[in-house]
């Protein structure tokens, strides 16, 4: 056989094989905008499928009793759920234990088994403000979780940790002196998708309310000082939403112009408020435990771990597959009036 | 067996071996040339096998010794910045980059470790630069040649200095300019083209892509012409300018035939270069108006009629929240 006819052949065949093993099976592409605007969210059924797999909620327990005394008359020291019934409260007690504590430690994780109305573990601190939160997510927070609310296992899904967090992260260290700061940028950053983008657009933009808006709203310069820095950080801020959520920037923006409200889907009115309440959650009950909690606990810059998008939804738009998480936990919602 | 592939000369098939060419005499040349001519049998494979003789000279050299200390400056930072493991140098190297100074510095001079080697780096490569132009113009005008070569080289400069130079003067701030790296060059753009609501709606922008995607496509129709008459010696394409063969005439007609119309011989190369210098004249000139002149090109395109404000069908679009009375900020 020739050897130029071989060699075209198997270059042929190559070609083909490496163009076909890209992805399968072939993503779907759903059209959300007006026609012409490839405003496309491509999903791979495959890969919906396993996060589908990997997000089911756990079956709620056994409705409880809301009637009788106030479980606050009952057991000492309840500060955040003394208006539930002693039953809703026990309730609650062990779905936090199915949750949040290690198996091994149950209610050992934050109580003294001697004495549950100690506050001296610091997880019994901890646990009492993430109370705090949870109630005040499902009463002032419907903007962005709706009626369908949140629970502990929202966030932590079996785990004392959520596996998802971040925290303050200038990237590895150079050699510092006179050679060239890196910036806080230009490594592959594992929370920006890999990209060279700012490794940690979170800390200034979830932790503290930096803007992150950049995109000029007028035609002509009219003051819009938002440089092309700013922008990597709304930039790497955005990968983390597109792939927290696992969904493509059509889903909230129409992408011939970002910054245009109204060309945008209404999801991204619901991410708005999203970003609010990640801060409001960072900033008024997750940063004030930082004394609290132990070193290993804390990151390389002495910061404790802070929430962003993935760590409640976990690569999908309607977090553990849309379960009704506050419907079956009532108690989680707006505390109960004095009898 | 024989194969059609041997006759469509798509692959150099000959290897022309005479003896060493030192090129036409030049009046007043003062060096002798050809010491430092050999054969390369692989560059044979896609060019003339012969290399050399090389012309140096002071251009040349500084040209090349500015462009070396460009390099080293930007990959020794590279390194620093992971400090100095050889490994993460390697596996991180597209991603590493020397940033351009902090906004904060403006047009001042930042310290080196904040911006200072950036600038140092964008004086010696524009130097490189500029000494290799220098260089191109005057080996034509020895050789008594035109100066195309140096012209279009001049549009590629000119574009690399507005991104790096001319910009961030008007801007104020050396900020504005590109980082030297791989993939970070790349967010750059990316971020710059976001920042100013979206590149493509810009119009200079949309040129400079015609002339690119233009400038491929006149590249492949004349390759693929000259390559089709090469039988009847089409790529002696000077000889066929001055005395028209049967080659250019078949490659004529084949195209009168195709479309219509055929540009000649000489004139090719006249829509060539034209469409290679207007890409990157073109693509500057749009760059050195974003953000001084138009800070938003997608409302810009739009209050111009260049690009239709679509419908939002079919959904119901977002409000701002942050319109709204008593939403958070």
């Amino acid at each position: 056989m020739n050897p130029a006819r071989t060699c075209l052949t198997a270059l042929l065949l190559g070609a083909t094989l490496f163009i076909a093993g890209c992805e399968a099976p072939p993503p779907a592409t759903d059209q959300r905008g007006y026609r012409g605007q490839s405003m496309g969210n491509v999903a791979n059924p495959r890969t919906l499928a396993a996060r589908e797999a990997a997000n089911q909620a756990p079956e709620a327990q056994p409705p409880a009793d809301p009637t009788g005394p106030r479980v606050s008359t009952i057991y000492q020291n309840v500060k955040v759920l003394g208006d539930l019934s002693e039953t809703e409260f026990l309730r609650v007690m062990a779905s936090m234990t199915e949750w949040v504590a290690p198996q091994e430690e149950s209610c050992g994780y934050c109580h003294n088994l001697e004495n549950m109305a100690d506050e001296s573990k610091y997880q019994y601190r901890v646990a009492r403000q993430m109370l705090i939160m949870t109630r005040s997510l499902n009463t002032t927070w419907t903007s962005h979780v709706g009626q369908t609310g949140v629970t502990c296992y929202t966030c932590h899904r079996g785990q004392p940790q959520p596996q998802y967090t971040f925290k303050q992260d200038s990237g590895p260290m150079g050699a510092a002196g006179m050679t060239a700061s890196r910036q806080g940028q230009n490594v592959a950053g594992r929370l920006v998708g890999l990209t060279s983008l700012p490794t940690d657009p979170f800390t200034e933009l979830l932790a503290y309310t930096g803007q992150i808006r950049s995109v000029s709203t007028t035609v002509l310069p009219a003051g819009n000082t938002r440089n092309i820095q700013d922008t990597e950080r709304t930039y790497g801020l955005m990968i983390h939403m597109s792939e927290g959520l696992g969904v493509n920037c059509t889903f909230c923006h129409n992408s011939n112009n970002f910054g245009t409200w109204s060309s945008s889907p209404p999801q991204r009115a619901t991410a708005y408020h999203g970003i609010r309440m990640v801060r409001d959650i960072n900033i008024n009950h997750i940063a004030p435990l930082q004394p609290i909690q132990p070193p290993e606990r804390l990151g390389p810059e002495g910061d404790n771990a802070k929430v962003f998008c993935t760590t409640c939804h976990q690569q999908q738009p309607k977090l553990l597959n849309g379960a009704a998480m506050l419907q079956n936990y009532p108690e989680l919602g707006a505390p109960r009036p004095a009898p | 067996m024989s194969f059609a592939i041997d006759y469509q000369n798509i692959f150099t098939r000959i290897q022309v071996r005479g003896p060493d060419d030192t090129g036409p005499p030049i009046e007043g040349q003062i060096y002798k040339r050809g010491t430092s001519i050999f054969h390369n049998y692989w560059l044979g494979k896609i060019g003339d096998a012969q290399i050399g003789p090389i012309y140096l000279g002071w251009y040349g050299s500084a040209s090349l010794l500015f462009g070396i200390i460009a390099f080293e400056i930007i990959g020794l930072n590279m390194w620093a910045s992971v400090n100095w493991d050889p490994v993460q140098f390697v596996r991180q190297l597209f991603w590493l980059a020397l940033e351009p100074p902090a906004p904060k510095y403006g047009l001042s001079i930042p310290p080196m470790a904040e911006g200072g080697w950036w600038l140092l780096t964008g004086f010696f490569l524009t130097i490189s630069v500029i000494l290799w132009w220098i260089r191109t113009y005057r080996r034509a005008r020895a050789l008594g040649m035109g100066t195309h070569v140096a012209w279009a080289f001049a549009a590629a400069i000119w574009l690399f200095l507005v991104l790096g130079f001319i910009r961030p003067l008007l801007m104020g701030s050396w900020s504005e300019g590109v980082p030297f790296g791989i993939f970070p060059h790349l967010d750059w753009t990316a971020a710059f083209s976001i920042r100013y609501g979206n590149l493509f709606y810009n119009p200079f922008h949309a040129l400079s892509i015609t002339f690119l995607y233009g400038s491929a496509l006149l590249f492949a129709m004349h390759g693929a012409t000259i390559l089709a008459v090469s039988r009847y010696g089409g790529e002696r394409e000077i000889e066929q300018i001055v005395d028209r063969g049967t080659a250019s005439e078949r490659a004529a007609l084949f195209w009168r035939w195709t479309m219509g119309f055929n540009a000649t011989m000489e004139s090719i190369h006249r829509w060539a270069w034209w469409f290679a210098v207007l890409t990157p004249l073109t693509g500057g000139i749009g760059i050195l108006l974003t953000g001084t002149v138009v800070d938003n090109w997608y409302l810009w395109a739009v209050k111009h009629d260049f690009a239709p404000g679509y419908p939002s069908l079919p959904y119901t679009p977002a409000i701002d929240p942050s319109t709204l009375p008593g939403a958070t900020r």
